[in-house]
């Protein structure tokens, strides 16, 4: 880690607990990440592994059900501690967040320029005028066709493809250095999927933004990002460059994971679903919490959490078995 | 018991105190004699507009009739009202909304467009024109809401069928090869029933007021029968001197509606119906 | 469809509105017990008179050609001559319309100024100590008889303080609007409780709903949020409401204004009724109707100006 530079997005020990009518969900369990400048972080895991809810968490979006302990540090400032009003200028000013259902994020009943120039008014000193201009350039740059007769538009007039360019057009209005991008993809047609991928990546690569891709399709960590985390039941349970992590796996979820993806990582491996569910957040747990689904599990891992150690060169993971996964080394 | 006990305790509040109140209207309605202090008619010459007092805890009118007691004998008229009101209109309701959800076709077309046509005259206003074509009186007063009534709930129940239609289990019944009939009553039936009957408090509610303003304008009930709007007519004239005679039963009106009202809230949380 | 498409329709859609409207109140009218002719003259009527009666109403018809007349009748604002007035049902009810109409019209401005600012109180504090109050005392207001409320206002403050006439209808809007303000309260009263109940459910439905974490997420201001995208999402919704309750506030209209004694068409309508009145009952019913269909059509109108989604 020693030859990264210094992370301008940096979580460490992110804990969120909702109440829930059927007690205490622990929904983020110690959740470390760090970011560069510049960086594109894909953070996978399947549905229910808190990836959205980090994600949320990082910006205070959660609802009031929901307590978030520990630290988001954004440029050294902690997100979770300072107050509303000094994070709010944070939002959409320098760190902004994507959605999945663009039609659900976007306001049905205002026309998508508005939606964009009420951002600009927040975050900018442009006037109407300048705010107008903007916002052309802007729905421009996401590669909306005809700008400046869109901008009166409202969202059920755009297509699903393009409702998700307007709503980055949205989230980039005012520049920010960091993009958090919840499954942004997900709701889309393969090809559009495709094509709102290599928009984001471009335009993280223009803008020098940083991002972090939530996602449970390892396929777009592999085609976008260059460093990967691994979530299950609340916690990261690997980090490291997309290339090593896929190939390399030093997890034993993550390799079960990429086995069971049809296109992963490990090539021409037959197709292995993972057998059983995640477990329940509602109650402790000991130990790897994918003990009772690993194939690799051996006596101490149901007893004692393994801790999160370096498996290679930037790559670290929490597992037991990290040496045993490259020989396949089943435990008898 | 133990389930009772369990389930009492889950209850929300709202459905708690709907049931009490409802609960405790009901022993006035059904026994009016056990708890009444007085004969509800009794003339007492020697009692006439006694503000509430010991012996007349809310009062007496200007005949000297305990208030108390005609307004706990009138609960006997307006729970009727309650039910009487709104009964026809469920059920017809309920068998018309279950055929044309789901036969649709032409008799959903019809359908459609009454539901239009009725929902354009104010319902109080349809329901006087046609007590003045009936004549005033309680059961003229039935047929006046019920001619009009049952359209809310086919509406709603037609609602409901629509969408149990589409469902997989129905589906599955059909292609089975279950009877029509069948389908309609064992399957479609008990799931559409919820929100009709969560409707069936509130319109219950609404039957109330609906028969109280009614008896108060010389439309519905009618004198010397006790009924809460008849006995509000009767003490509006005397409401300056005497606000006892009007408050009471008009209080009794308003715990009656919150009664069905909460116990209709309680009910939709229950059973999950969103309104 | 496009919105001028949409917008024509639904004009359109009116005249069969009206045309069924015009069947149900005739087919009502020939329900009345025994025959109009003799209802409207009396029993003691020659037989000459009756036949005459008979003839100018057009009795010895047929159904068909009865109803045709009625229809003619009706679009040429002739509903016959008011048993009780003696005077042609039109000009009664010519006086009367504007006074139902003011009524209810402040009436509706009353219940949205109260309904409206407290929905979102109570939306905002969902299930903390404003909603509960706000709740329990609107829950009261929707269980209270309109002729209730409005006995009790009219005794506190008509008949005790004295602060406001005891009935009638006044002459200049400043008159007017002080023999109206108590009439008003009590019409707004359950009303304003059944928009405060829908707004403050469609408040929360909208606090919850996505786009106001996106536009939190955006780092709009909670005063942006709340007047921008929560109001407005939520007032849509009130339209509806409000053109839906049209007929039950003019129903609300007829006890109010038989409560204070209001000179308007709800009064007419229950006088009429004791007065046997009929031509008058039937040009009452259907002129209601009317109105309350072109409520809905004006709330349409608003809704498709208002919702760009109307437009599919």
């Amino acid at each position: 880690m020693t030859e990264r530079p210094q992370p301008i997005l940096e979580v460490r020990d992110l804990r969120v607990r909702f109440a829930t009518s059927r007690g205490e969900v622990r929904a983020v369990d110690g959740v470390n990440l760090a970011l560069a400048p510049g960086d594109t972080l894909g953070l996978v895991g399947e549905s229910g592994s808190g990836k959205s809810v980090t994600l949320r968490a990082i910006l205070r979006l959660l609802r009031s059900n929901a307590t978030t302990t520990g630290e988001a540090r954004w440029r050294g400032q902690d997100l979770l501690a300072m107050p509303e009003k000094r994070l709010r200028a944070l939002r959409g000013r320098e760190i902004a967040m994507i959605f999945q259902e663009p039609m659900s994020a976007l306001n049905p009943v205002i026309p998508i320029g508005v939606q964009i120039a009420e951002s600009l008014q927040a975050h900018t000193a442009l006037d109407a005028a300048g705010r107008r201009r903007r916002a052309i350039e802007l729905l421009d740059l996401v590669g909306i066709p005809s700008a400046a007769q869109r901008l009166a538009g409202y969202p059920h007039e755009f297509s699903g493809g393009m409702r998700q360019r307007a709503m980055i057009a949205i989230a980039l209005a005012a520049e920010p250095k960091l993009l958090l991008a919840d499954e942004p993809t997900t709701a889309l047609d393969v090809t559009i999927q495709d094509q709102i991928l290599k928009l984001l990546l471009r335009l993280s690569r223009e803008l020098g933004m940083a991002m972090v891709l939530v996602t449970h399709d390892l396929g777009v960590v592999a085609e976008t990002c260059e460093r990967v985390s691994v979530m299950y039941a609340g916690r990261v349970v690997e980090t490291g460059p997309v290339d090593r992590v896929f190939t390399a796996p030093g997890h034993a979820y993550t390799d079960a994971l990429l086995r069971s993806m049809p296109h992963g990582g490990v090539a021409r491996a037959p197709l292995r679903p993972i057998p059983g569910l995640p477990p329940r957040l509602d109650r402790p747990l000991q130990g790897c919490p994918f003990t009772p689904r690993c194939a690799y599990a051996e006596g101490r891992c149901g007893a004692e959490a393994p801790p999160f150690a370096p498996v290679a060169p930037g790559q670290e993971a929490a597992c037991w078995a990290s040496d045993r996964l490259a020989r396949r080394e089943v435990p008898a | 018991m133990t389930a009772v006990a369990l389930a009492w305790r889950r209850a929300p509040v709202s459905l708690v105190a709907g049931v009490v109140i409802l609960a405790a209207l009901a022993v006035c309605a059904l026994a009016p004699g056990l708890i009444a202090p007085y004969d509800p008619l009794a003339f007492d010459y020697g009692a006439l507009l006694q503000p509430p007092s010991a012996p007349h805890p809310f009062g007496t009118d200007q005949f000297g009739r305990d208030i108390l007691s005609r307004t706990i004998a009138a609960a006997t008229v307006d729970l009727q009202i309650a039910i009487f009101a709104t009964l026809g209109p469920l059920v017809i309701g309920a068998i018309v909304g279950l055929l044309v959800g789901y036969y649709g076709g032409l008799a959903d077309a019809v359908f459609g467009r009454l539901v239009d046509l009725v929902v354009t005259f104010p319902f109080l206003v349809l329901v006087i024109a046609i007590v003045a074509v009936l004549g005033p009186g309680l059961s003229n007063m039935y047929i006046a809401i019920g001619v009009v009534g049952w359209v809310f709930y086919a509406r709603l129940m037609r609602a409901e069928v629509m969408v149990l239609r589409g469902q997989d289990y129905v589906s599955a019944a059909k292609v089975l090869g279950y009877p029509e009939r069948r389908i309609l009553l064992r399957h479609i039936l008990p799931n559409a029933a919820r929100p009709i009957l969560v409707y069936w408090m509130t319109d219950m509610a609404l039957a109330i007021l609906l028969g109280s303003s009614l008896g108060y304008l010389g439309l519905g009930a009618q004198p010397p029968t006790a009924e809460w709007g008849v006995l509000i007519a009767d003490g509006k004239n005397f409401f300056s001197q005497a606000w006892w005679i009007t408050v009471f039963p008009g209080a009794a009106i308003v715990l009656c509606g919150m009664g069905f009202s909460l116990f209709g809230d309680g009910l939709a949380d229950l059973m999950d119906v969103r309104r | 469809m496009s919105k001028a498409g949409l917008i024509a329709a639904r004009l359109l859609q009116i005249v069969p509105t009206f045309l069924l409207i015009g069947v149900v109140v005739f087919v009502l009218a020939r329900l009345l017990p025994g025959d109009p002719v003799s209802a409207m003259l009396g029993d003691r009527a020659s037989d000459e008179a009756v036949n005459r009666l008979r003839q100018q109403m057009g009795l010895d018809r047929t159904i068909f050609e009865q109803f045709a007349i009625f229809l003619e009748n009706a679009v040429r604002g002739d509903f016959g001559t008011s048993i009780a007035f003696r005077v042609p049902v039109t000009s009664v009810i010519a006086e009367r319309l504007p006074v139902t109409l003011a009524l209810t019209g402040l009436a509706t401005l009353i219940a949205l100024g109260l309904a409206v600012p407290l929905a979102f109180v109570a939306g905002l504090n969902a299930n903390r100590w404003p909603d509960f109050l706000i709740r329990s005392v609107f829950q009261v207001g929707l269980s209270s008889p309109v002729f209730y409320v409005g006995l009790i206002l009219l005794t506190v403050f008509a008949a005790w303080f004295r602060w406001f006439p005891v009935g009638g209808y006044g002459e200049g809007v400043a008159d007017i609007l002080w023999h109206l303000l108590l009439p008003a309260v009590t019409l707004a009263l359950s009303f304003a409780a059944v928009i405060m109940r829908n707004l403050r459910a469609s408040v929360l439905e909208v606090l919850n709903a996505e786009f106001v974490d996106f536009a939190r997420a955006k780092g709009l201001s909670r005063r942006v949020i709340l007047t921008r995208h929560v109001l407005r999402n939520a007032l849509i919704s009130t339209v509806t409401l409000v053109g839906l309750h049209a007929g039950s506030l003019l129903g609300g209209a007829v006890i109010t204004e038989s409560v204070f004694a209001v000179p308007g068409m709800g009064r007419l309508m229950v006088d009429s009724i004791f007065a046997r009145d009929y031509p008058m009952i039937q040009a009452l019913t259907l002129i209601l109707a009317v109105v309350v269909s072109l409520a809905f059509l004006v709330t349409d109108l608003v809704q498709m100006a208002l919702d760009p989604r109307v437009a599919r």
